[in-house]
């Protein structure tokens, strides 16, 4: 039914590594910034990465991940749309599914390639320091990337050009960082922003990924919140989603 | 010619806002015929042709497509035709193999994809990236993608737009080989004398309607049968006898200088016989036999378009 879905993968993971500035976005610059925030926030002594910052350095370095991949699929869609390409491949026997869903598949490959080149260096630079459940945290990044990624695809239908979708991305997607909960709790918003501060997945995303990361377990409530969020955005995705 | 028909649409409506692109479009193309949509930029081709292909969702009238409904039938149908759209892209980074590997994994049946590359000029491209290729290079490559599953209905906007000579006739030769293996074009063209060399029939489209439709002969002979024919040549006083020439319409003599006017399919040979008769030594020649593009500008008139 998914016909060609992993050869047009495939092209596509190949066609995204052949753009350096993608790769260094997705891949090099959230392993910097756990590196530099890390080395800047701890005190350098073993094991005090995650202890002495004022917040939870490697889930920030993971929601970058998250976000970068997310902005990444926003401006390739909005250039695939203008373009022409996706018309162009719609009118193949290739179903809208495996045209999308190729991209997500190709997003969440990089955000795991992302999350182990962070593993790698958390353990030269900071050893002792991320002996965390990797697995349930990987986990739990995937859930949390394929939410934000669902929304991805809404806002890739509300930008209006190619030129604006990167930094329209950007300007929506990094402040739902800064009130994720990740460096103050969202208790301490005022109450309208704390609406949606919980109706967005990046929130839901920092619980998640904090709880597995301190070794509390999975947080149902959040997991559940992410599961939703990914079935509404991709229910709206599939009436609001533009090709042309 | 065989009257089955692979194509046909019946009141096809379709509007933009407040733009009307196609107005009451009614079309029935054969099984093995090419068929020219031709008409103005902004006339409603590539609307007309996209709605024919599924790809846009028609306000009114109905259009059936291999006995299938394009839009219901989406599926089915995308394995039976092949579509080159007027100004379509792919991946920037896409290397041209890539683009034809994966093309024909999605056909249950393909011709072999190095041979097509090579039938379009392109097998030193193979791994060129689709942002290097050339203008009409990118064509060629939407042609190759269009024909890799030898689909039972082509459908190409501007064929030939951006292409060189040689790569021109080239594709004019392919499109002539998909006929003859029974297989119905639909193409678009602003390039009159394709329209005339490749097209069995063509319909005139001005401001998303039909305004004339037939065979490229027809059409001339109905609209344009004028034919001039200019000749200098010594012979004494054979200006009154010029009109006795069947189908001369005015004669103008200056000097050796004769300039005629006629009609009829006839008409330049019978000056010719004329021109024996008499016995009239011949120092120069001409004739002006209008064509396609003479029914075109004669029809949709001179003005350029919005
Ligand atoms: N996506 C669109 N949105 C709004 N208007 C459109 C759209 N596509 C086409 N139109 C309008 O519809 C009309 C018909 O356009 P169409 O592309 O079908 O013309 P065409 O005959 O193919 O022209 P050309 O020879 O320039 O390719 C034009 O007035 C055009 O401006
Ligand atoms: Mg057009």
């Amino acid at each position: 039914m998914l016909q060609g879905f992993w050869k047009l993968t495939w092209i596509e993971t190949k066609v995204f590594m052949r753009e350096p500035m993608g790769v260094i976005g997705t891949l090099v610059i959230p392993v910097l910034l756990f590196v530099v925030l890390g080395r800047a926030l701890g005190t350098g002594e073993v094991g005090t990465v995650a202890e002495q910052a004022p917040f939870n350095v490697p889930v920030l370095a993971a929601l970058f991940i998250a976000v970068s991949a997310v902005i990444s699929l926003v401006t390739i869609i909005s250039i695939y749309r203008e373009g022409g390409i996706l018309k162009r491949l719609r009118a193949t026997p290739l179903s809208p599914v495996t045209i999308l869903g190729a991209h997500v598949i190709v997003k969440l490959a990089f955000t795991m390639a992302g999350l182990a080149l962070l593993v790698v260096a958390g353990r030269r630079v900071f050893p002792g320091a991320m002996d965390a459940d990797l697995p349930s945290f990987a986990a739990a990044l995937l859930l949390s990337t394929l939410s934000i990624l669902s929304m991805g695809f809404v806002l890739a239908s509300l930008v209006p050009t190619a030129r604006f979708a990167q930094p329209l991305a950007a300007a929506l997607l990094y402040p739902m960082i800064a009130i994720s909960g990740l460096f103050f709790p969202v208790e301490a918003l005022s109450a309208p922003l704390r609406v949606v501060a919980l109706a967005l997945p990046t929130t839901h995303a920092v619980t998640l990924m904090e709880g597995v990361w301190d070794g509390a377990g999975w947080n149902g409530v959040s997991a559940l919140a992410l599961v939703v969020f990914f079935a509404a955005c991709t229910a709206l995705s599939t009436r609001v989603f533009r090709w042309e | 010619m065989p009257s089955n028909p692979v194509i046909s649409v019946a009141n096809l409506a379709k509007s933009y806002g407040s733009t009307v692109a196609v107005d009451n479009v009614s079309l029935e193309i054969n099984e093995g015929e090419i068929f020219g949509l031709i008409g103005p930029n902004g006339a409603g081709k590539t609307t007309t042709m996209e709605c024919v292909q599924g790809l846009r969702r028609p306000d009114g009238g109905t259009i059936s497509v291999l006995g299938l409904d394009p839009r219901r039938d989406e599926t089915a149908l995308r394995r039976r035709i092949g579509v080159q759209h007027q100004e379509a892209q792919l991946q920037k980074r896409i290397k041209v193999w890539e683009a034809m590997d994966l093309w024909a994994r999605l056909y249950p049946q393909v011709v072999d994809p190095d041979e097509l590359l090579g039938l379009l000029g392109l097998e030193s491209k193979r791994n060129s990236r689709f942002m290097s290729l050339s203008g009409g290079q990118k064509q060629r490559l939407f042609i190759a993608l269009a024909l890799i599953h030898d689909p039972e209905v082509v459908f190409l906007d501007e064929l030939t737009t951006g292409l060189d000579p040689q790569a021109r006739r080239a594709i004019w030769g392919l499109v002539t080989d998909i006929r003859g293996r029974g297989k119905t074009v639909l193409l678009t063209t602003h390039l009159m004398e394709e329209a005339e060399r490749l097209c069995d029939r063509v319909a005139i489209i001005e401001h998303g309607r039909v305004i004339e439709m037939g065979t490229p002969r027809e059409l001339v002979r109905k609209h344009c049968p004028e034919r001039g024919v200019f000749f200098t040549g010594a012979g004494g006083g054979i200006s009154q006898r010029l009109e006795s020439i069947s189908g001369i319409r005015s004669a103008h003599t200056e000097g050796e200088a004769h300039t005629l006017r006629g009609e009829g399919d006839d008409f330049v040979t019978n000056v010719i016989r004329f021109i024996a008769q008499e016995g009239i030594h011949i120092t120069g020649f001409r004739t002006e036999i209008p064509t396609l593009e003479d029914v075109f500008l004669k029809l949709t008139g001179h003005g350029i378009r919005d």
